[in-house]
């Protein structure tokens, strides 16, 4: 009898075939090299539903390998259940480490939000993104914001920022400020709070934003400019959480959420889960602040 | 005089269907239609030239279907033509050909040096925007970065146009077509350029409302002396506006002189037609 050790593991290593992961492989680095350039790839489907991550997934096990140490964090949470299914899923494909702690981390794959660590050249994080297309909004036909990208011809955006600013007072427009990369494509940072954008700017990792429903990838290459769209007299500004502490560590300075309780009263939590167990248990690990302009 | 012209057209064609050598001849008003009999095609402009000069306000009057809305959107870039050429002072003194220029180059001269009002604002404005955000994009495609240098241009222009300065943050589909039609204009003229294409703007509107947009731009044409090229079925705007007119029929110019003239003394027998038929 033939043994053919192929058919011995139900799947291949990491889930996705070799011919996809080369696919995306290459993609990859054609977004590298194109800092902020949607790359369109091809991939069989993932068995989670498109609108889960992925587009994430995607990337994260093109690239994992079983030295790798992967971190899963949904809305900045370890816990969430779609965080623990995703980081059950790599780890059981790609026998692979999975951790919480973001410095001990390789790969880290997220949505909504960017952690408030400093991640170092030896990470790659990599972001679930619901819209790509940061002109779909004002533009619904491809071929035209095709054409729009290729001509840097980004008005419609700008107008989009003015009408929020009379409308509200602020460009914040919710998650997901448009951002200029490497002052050449307009791009969305993922739907992250204003609060994550400046930490893009002049990053010592790796961003990677995968599109699972649109098959896009584009990335932000390690020390690449990334400004946030902003008017001359009107500046972008992130959230502030003036007179506010966490309730859990008394700290303040992070991204924090907002809890009701049962009586209605209203606490704040630092957001990043992982941060907060740091800041709870030792000392602060190393952050990057921004502060708004006056 | 020859030499100071501001917009140079020079055998302008557009043929929609199946392009054949000399399916211009085979169409026109000496055949009465402008469906080429051989393959069909539909010649909407043939052989078109025109000058116009720095300042004058040229009149293009023609029955539905002669052409005349096809020759101004080849004129702001719309639509591509099948053949011909079009010079354009400010751009390297005229020298080039409009058509051959580079996308980027074609939307800087659009964005810049030209201004568009539709007949239906549904073309010219983005119904989902503010009035103020309708002008702002336009300066936006010009650099112009400064939202409070954007409000204030966009009072100035509202203000011109006659559009309550109060109604300046709200959509334009809640305005009247007549006020719809100032917020285009505004915006088309946001950014001064030499040269301005009205195609019917004033179809669709009651005659008070009519008096009052024509007003404005005479008075337009007045303070800052924009060149402009007005298409119209209606007599009555041409004559109001305009300094020298071209008749169309079937794409094809059928008589051209100076606005009196044609109205008082037209010599084609189509011109005669359109005059006679006046109200």
């Amino acid at each position: 009898m033939i043994e053919n050790l192929r058919f011995q593991e139900s799947f291949n290593y990491a889930y996705i075939d070799e011919f996809t992961k080369k696919e995306i492989r290459r993609k990859t680095l054609k977004a590298v090299c194109i800092p902020g350039y949607q790359v369109p790839y091809a991939s069989p489907e993932m068995p989670i539903s498109r609108g889960w991550g992925t587009g994430g997934l995607h990337l994260t096990l093109s690239l994992v390998g079983p030295d790798d140490t992967v971190k899963v964090i949904d809305q900045g949470s370890d816990a969430s259940v779609n965080a623990c299914n995703l980081r059950l899923f790599i780890k059981e494909m790609a026998k692979c480490a999975v951790t919480f702690d973001t410095a001990a981390a390789t790969i880290i794959q997220s949505r909504h939000r960017v952690p408030e660590e400093i991640l170092t050249e030896k990470q790659i994080l990599v972001l679930q993104v619901p819209q790509p297309e940061v002109l779909r909004r004002v533009e619904r036909h491809e071929a035209k914001t095709r054409i729009m990208h290729a001509e840097a011809d980004y008005a419609k955006i700008w107008v989009t920022l003015y009408e929020a600013y009379v409308r509200s007072g602020t460009l914040r427009n919710g998650a997901g400020h448009p951002i200029l990369v490497n002052g050449r494509y307009v791009a969305t940072p993922s739907p992250i709070p204003s609060w994550d954008v400046p930490n893009l700017s002049m990053a010592r990792c790796l961003y990677l934003f995968g599109a699972g429903r649109e098959k896009r990838i584009h990335a932000i290459p390690p020390f690449t400019r990334v400004e946030p769209l902003e008017f001359d007299d009107i500046r972008f500004k992130v959230e502030e959480f003036i007179g506010v502490h966490c309730s859990a560590s008394g700290q303040d300075k992070a991204f924090m959420d907002q809890i009701y309780a049962e009586d209605f009263s209203r606490f704040w939590v630092i957001n990043d889960s992982n941060f907060l167990d740091k800041v709870r248990q030792g000392p602060r690990p190393s952050q990057r602040l921004f502060t708004n302009p006056e | 005089m020859d030499e100071k012209w501001l917009l140079r057209v020079r055998n302008l064609t557009k043929i929609f269907g199946e392009v054949t050598p000399d399916v211009c001849d085979r169409t026109g008003p000496q055949f009465n239609s402008n469906i080429c009999p051989k393959t069909g095609a539909v010649v909407a402009c043939s052989n078109i030239s025109f000058d116009l000069y720095p300042g004058e306000v040229l009149g293009i009057v023609g029955e539905s279907g002669s052409g005349k809305s096809t020759l101004v959107q080849m004129l702001y870039f719309d639509s591509d033509p099948t053949s011909g050429e079009v010079n354009f002072r400010p751009i390297e003194d005229g020298s080039v050909n409009l058509f051959e220029l580079s996308s980027q180059k074609k939307r800087y001269i659009r964005n810049h040096l030209m201004g568009m009002v539709y007949q239906n604002p549904r073309d010219g404005l983005n119904f989902r925007f503010s009035s103020g955000g309708n002008i702002a994009e336009k300066l936006l495609m010009a650099g112009v970065f400064h939202v409070g240098n954007i409000r204030i241009r966009a009072t100035e222009l509202l203000n011109h146009t006659e559009v309550p300065i109060k109604r300046m943050d709200e959509s334009p589909v809640r305005f009247s077509g007549g006020m719809q039609q100032r917020v285009q204009i505004a915006k088309a003229i946001a950014n001064n350029p030499p040269l301005l294409l009205l195609d019917e703007v004033t179809s669709g509107l009651d005659v008070s409302v009519q008096a009052k947009v024509l007003d404005l731009i005479r008075r337009l044409q007045d303070e800052l002396g924009i060149s402009m090229i007005v298409v119209s079925h209606d007599l009555g705007v041409i004559r109001m506006l305009t300094d020298r007119t071209i008749v169309l029929k079937h794409g094809q110019i059928v008589e051209h002189g100076l606005t009196d003239q044609i109205l008082q003394d037209p010599q084609h027998g189509y011109t005669q037609l359109l005059v006679s038929s006046l109200l």
